[in-house]
């Protein structure tokens, strides 16, 4: 059986709590579900001494609640949790239906989720094979096997509740032994595969909120991947359109599991005024293609992708529409 | 009557409720815990092995490299060309170098680093035209010639007369990506020495009897002071067929230590382990005359076999021997070669040798039909074989129901009114095939019998059953409960198995070319019979009387033995007896495919089996592998291969990476069980664990032909793929 490397588990009774033992524990880690960290853990992607689990926070943080004008949603809702209950956001509660199967989605938590560490077929795979491969810039090595010659880590954000929230206009509430901050989620990712996130070694994600008038948003997601379950997206998107009067009015689409961060598809503010009917549904596709470019760290083939993305993009578009 | 009933596996409850005993939940009194350090490089010398610096970290008990046990093994005696660990080159990345025990695994995991391994890295084979353009480059040193395994070339009549004469031909280049089974458990085994110096290893091995001769061999101890028992099985589909390092480091580290040791595989290590399915590039050309009768087959085999033989000497003559069923071939000719290459070895999958050939002549003689304008499932009547004929090379078929196994699909699929009309993007396609029940011979010359079953009544009324065969799921050991109860006429559940352990049960060759149930089977029938007629002669009220009047006629307890003899089978040439099989059994297929032209994503909406299995001694279990195999097969068509980097990394050795379809891809399935009743077989039984397997690639490609006009050729048919073969057929339409 693969082992995990010897960690102590700390279990704290509330958030004050948790960020303490993060500040005291230097290299410490969050544990809510565990579904992305002990593998990762088991594969020897981290040297942490400590997990900080989370279960203790259950009561504190796992709701789905309105309140001040917006949807919020603690990070220890569960995704099955979601799936269920988010109903408000349709494309959330779809995005987080596709995740994984039953019993990990069952497990994962939203904060989980959001801070879900990047993926790359060279990273997430055991200390022999990466050893047998050559170690990459991501842990242990100087190189990359995406890019040859690239200095930053390309792994690709996975996660699907991103896509959507970041589509939505969500902010996310982060608590550290310093204080809280609230961030729109558009400026909690960042273009590095080894940290993707604007995250402190001491601060844990607490909340999501999302503006209630996402609700009333035309909203899709859409994923591309190689099994009906289990698989990690090849390609996945959220769009969301404010339509009156059978017009667009405004449009968010957002396009993942390409590079480090999430991407919101640049300069759609033109799109205005236009009809909202297929051919919007096509001219967001084509802006899209042009703005994202797969890679190979993914295990699915990056021409395919490219050419599939405007197909995906144009039927979530339309089916975004239809609802 | 107990045979040909429903009758639920006799260890069913006990894998559901987690309550039976694999080899992971042995656990001894002061057992050691071991891990495997293994290749980084995939052609390598090594200049210098020091294991003693992993001795120094606490917990370490003991370290094994290879030159304390260099014996070489491998299943088939004529290729012994394994180490278990090696002593001087290593031939795959994940290949074992040492290994080391010590109180936890992670101790033992952590030692492995400190473990000192110079190497000298040569250049890799990693095609098998690599390895035919470089024999200067030698991959495994027991390769007499290059890197060439085994090549067999054999002609029946005049092939090329055939080919000039025929109506029309089909001819194309089909290439089978290698796949492996992933069977949920993984290799396990547990070894114990006890105070006299007797050896136990509990393996999950599907031929313990070939296991205790190698063990026997590589550690330099008696046959008989080496006992091999399997446990319960978590599936196995041909992967654990051979004998593993694994067994042979247990063992040794055991008679090092005294202790008792175990070793469970990572996933990882089961995808070094592999011994699935053989990459193949195949080119095949098919005859068709007027009548759209087969006059020539050809088929050229290149056959990537991985860093050792396994049984590759068989696969090269399976890819060609087992094709000439259920239609007739008026000429056939083969030319199979199968290579090292510094990759993890290939070996026997469900199916093994003839899963590849199989698609690409049920694919080409569809493609020769079409051209001349006949229906495809009608190609396949008109080329039936017949039963009680021999083949074009010498195969002795007996009963034959695939005309049966067609009209079943064919009605259940709608064929007739469905064929070619089910408008844009969908399609059906069909295909047939032949397999083998049991080969006619055992790996190793011998005149003794190839399964042995031993047969005790109690005075209590209690059925013991002593067989050496490997129940890996496919539920021998339910079947041998039924048929004592079938002759015996006592109730099935008050019958013990003990089974698989060679001190204890006779001798059967293991779980291997769809052989126990026909083997073991009539074994078991002949030790039944023998006691039924003692039970007869001493009548009494009840199953229970009768074994004690027939005790006390016997004054000694009641026990008989039954056995398999080999049948001398086979043509008359070098060769000849490979695939010569006391039964065949014969399947046919109709697969629907949906196909999203734009992005190549297209799934099997359903697949209509029908198999004839001779006599289906127990419905529920034969219609469950008929299940499993077409599971398997579409699978292998969907998404399954074994993909590896420029230096012969296999890319993502983990079931996220390695694709297996869920139950959400799995296409909705029908079974039909078709019975021609044997005369050879128990009861008239054949095989259904891997013949079923092998339309389901065929019948696909040939559905999605149906469905939008392309022919694919190269397994898996990844979407990619797909959208490629419907742009060129676009362009080729527009230049039209
Ligand atoms: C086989 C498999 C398939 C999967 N498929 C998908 C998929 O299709 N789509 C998908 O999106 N995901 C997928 N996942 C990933 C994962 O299961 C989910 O993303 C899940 O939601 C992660 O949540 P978790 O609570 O288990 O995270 P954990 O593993 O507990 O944590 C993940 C990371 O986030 C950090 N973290 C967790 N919570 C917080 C917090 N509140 N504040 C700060 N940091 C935090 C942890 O330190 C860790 O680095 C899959 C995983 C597996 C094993
Ligand atoms: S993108 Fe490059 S650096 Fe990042 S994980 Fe993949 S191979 Fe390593």
């Amino acid at each position: 059986m693969m082992t995990l490397p010897a960690v102590e588990v700390l279990r704290p009774g509330s958030v004050a709590e948790a960020v303490e033992l993060l500040r005291d524990k230097p290299g410490a880690r969050v544990l809510a579900g565990g579904t992305d960290i002990v593998p990762n853990l088991k594969y020897g992607m981290y040297e942490t001494q400590h997990l900080v689990a989370l279960r203790g926070l259950s009561k504190e943080l796992r709701y789905v609640r309105e309140e001040d004008d917006f949807v919020k949603l603690g990070a220890l809702c569960s995704i099955d949790q979601l799936s269920r209950e988010a109903s408000m956001l349709p494309a959330l509660a779809d995005a987080c239906a596709q995740i994984a199967g039953p019993q990990l989605r069952r497990m994962g938590t939203l904060g989980g989720n959001l801070c879900l560490d990047t993926r790359c077929v060279y990273i997430n795979q055991t200390y022999f094979w990466r050893s047998a491969l050559g170690f990459c810039l991501k842990k242990d090595g100087t190189l990359c096997h995406v890019v040859k010659g690239g200095k930053r880590c390309v792994a690709a954000a996975s996660n699907d509740t991103a896509p959507v929230l970041l589509a939505l206009g969500a902010s996310v509430r982060l608590v550290s032994p310093r204080g809280e901050r609230i961030l729109p989620l558009r400026d909690f990712y960042l273009q590095d595969g080894v940290h993707n996130t604007v995250l402190q070694s001491d601060e844990l994600l607490v909340e999501v909120r999302v503006p209630v008038r996402a609700r009333s948003l035309k909203q899709a997601f859409g994923k591309l991947r190689m099994r009906a379950a289990i698989d990690f997206p090849a390609l996945n998107l959220a769009v969301a359109l404010e339509v009156a009067q059978g017009a667009v009015k405004s449009v968010a689409l957002c396009v993942s599991a390409i590079a480090a961060r999430p991407a919101l598809i640049r300069g759609l503010e033109d799109l205005a005024g236009r009809p909202a009917d297929a051919r919007v549904a096509e001219e967001l596709a084509r802006r899209a293609q042009k703005q994202c470019k797969p890679l190979t760290n993914i295990g699915v083939d990056p021409e395919w992708r490219r050419e599939v993305l405007p197909v995906l993009v144009r039927r979530t578009v339309s089916r975004a529409l239809q609802d | 009557m107990s045979v040909g009933k429903r009758f639920p596996k006799v260890d069913g409850a006990s894998k559901a409720d987690g309550s039976g005993i694999y080899a992971d939940d042995i656990s001894l009194p002061r057992m050691l815990h071991a891990k495997i350090l293994r290749s980084p490089h995939a052609n390598a010398r090594i200049r210098r092995i020091d294991p003693s610096p992993a001795l120094q970290v606490p917990g370490v008990v003991a370290t094994l490299i290879g030159a304390e046990m260099p014996e070489k093994y491998g299943v088939i005696p004529w290729t012994h060309d394994e180490q278990a660990l090696a002593t001087d080159h290593v031939r795959f990345v994940g290949d074992e170098v040492a290994c080391v025990a010590a109180l936890d695994e992670r101790t033992a995991e952590e030692a492995l680093k400190l473990i000192e391994v110079e190497y000298e890295v040569l250049p890799a084979i990693l095609t098998p035209e690599d390895a035919l353009a470089h024999p200067e480059i030698k991959v495994n040193e027991r390769a007499k010639v290059g890197n060439i395994t085994k090549q067999v070339q054999l002609e029946f009549g005049p092939v090329d007369e055939a080919l000039a004469s025929a109506a029309t031909i089909a001819r194309q280049t089909y290439f089978y990506a290698g796949s492996t089974h992933t069977p949920i458990e993984p290799h396990c085994a547990v070894a114990r020495v006890d105070a006299d110096g007797n050896l136990t290893v509990w393996s999950s091995t599907q031929i313990p009897h070939y296991l205790q001769r190698e063990l026997s061999r590589v550690l330099g101890l008696p046959q008989a002071k080496v006992r091999v028992i399997q446990p319960l099985l978590g599936g196995a589909f041909g992967g654990k067929s051979d004998p593993f390092s694994l067994e042979f480091c247990v063992a040794k580290l055991a008679l090092k230590t005294g202790r008792p040791v175990k070793i469970l595989f990572t996933r990882e290590e089961v995808f070094y382990a592999h011994r699935g399915r053989h990459p193949m590039k195949m080119d095949v050309t098919v005859a068709l005359d007027r009548e759209g009768r087969i006059s020539a087959v050809d088929n050229k085999i290149l056959i990537d076999g991985g860093a050792y033989a396994s049984f590759g000497l068989v696969t090269a003559y399976y890819a060609g021997q087992l094709l000439t069923g259920p239609y007739r071939f008026g000429t056939y000719r083969f030319d199979s070669k199968r290579m090292y290459t510094n990759k993890p070895p290939c070996g026997p999958k469900r199916g093994h040798g003839s899963v590849q050939p199989r698609f690409a002549f049920e694919v080409a003689l569809d493609e020769a039909a079409e051209k001349l304008g006949i229906d495809p499932i009608e190609v396949r009547r008109r080329n039936f074989i017949g039963e009680f004929v021999e083949t074009v090379n010498g195969q002795k078929i007996t009963s034959n129901g695939f005309l049966k196994c067609l009209e079943l699909v064919e009605e259940a699929s709608g064929w007739r009114t469905r064929h070619g009309k089910l408008g844009p993007g969908r399609g059906l396609g069909v295909a047939g095939s032949m397999y083998i029940t049991g080969t006619a011979y055992p790996v190793y010359p011998n005149e003794m019998p190839q399964s042995g079953v031993l047969v005790k009544l109690d005075r209590s009324g209690r059925v013991a059953i002593f067989s050496g065969a490997s129940d890996i799921g496919q539920g021998v050991n339910t079947l041998l409960c039924q048929i004592a109860a079938e002759e015996l006429g006592c109730d099935p559940r008050d019958v013990t198995i003990v089974a698989a352990d060679t001190d204890l049960t006779p001798v059967d060759l293991g779980a291997y070319s769809s052989r126990v149930t026909f083997m073991v089977g009539l074994a078991a029938r002949e030790a039944c019979l023998k006691l039924a007629e003692k039970l007869r002669v001493a009548g009494g009220a009840n199953f229970t009387e009768a074994c004690q009047r027939a005790e006390a006629i016997e004054g000694a307890p009641l026990a008989a033995a039954g056995g398999y003899r080999t049948q001398k089978l086979g043509g008359d040439y070098r060769g000849g007896t490979i695939g010569a099989s006391p039964a065949y059994s014969f399947t046919a297929h109709v697969a629907e495919v949906e196909v999203d032209e734009e992005t190549g994503i297209w799934k099997v909406s359903k697949i209509w089996a029908a198999h004839d299995c001779g006599k289906a001694l127990n419905p529920t279990l034969v219609e469950g592998q008929i299940e499993g195999s077409v599971y398997m097969g579409a699978a292998e068509a969907q998404m399954e291969e074994m993909v590896y980097d420029q230096r012969g990394l296999l890319f993502g050795p983990s079931l996220l990476d390695y694709r297996i379809p869920t139950s959400l891809d799995t296409p909705d399935l029908e079974s039909f069980i078709v019975e021609s009743n044997d005369p050879g077989g128990p009861y008239g039984a054949k095989e259904a664990g891997e013949g079923p397997l092998h339309p389901a690639i065929p019948a696909i490609a040939n559905a999605l032909h149906d469905a939008c006009g392309i022919r694919i050729r190269e397994l898996p048919f990844y979407p990619q793929r797909i959208l490629k073969l419907l742009r060129e057929r676009r362009d080729k339409e527009r230049a039209a």
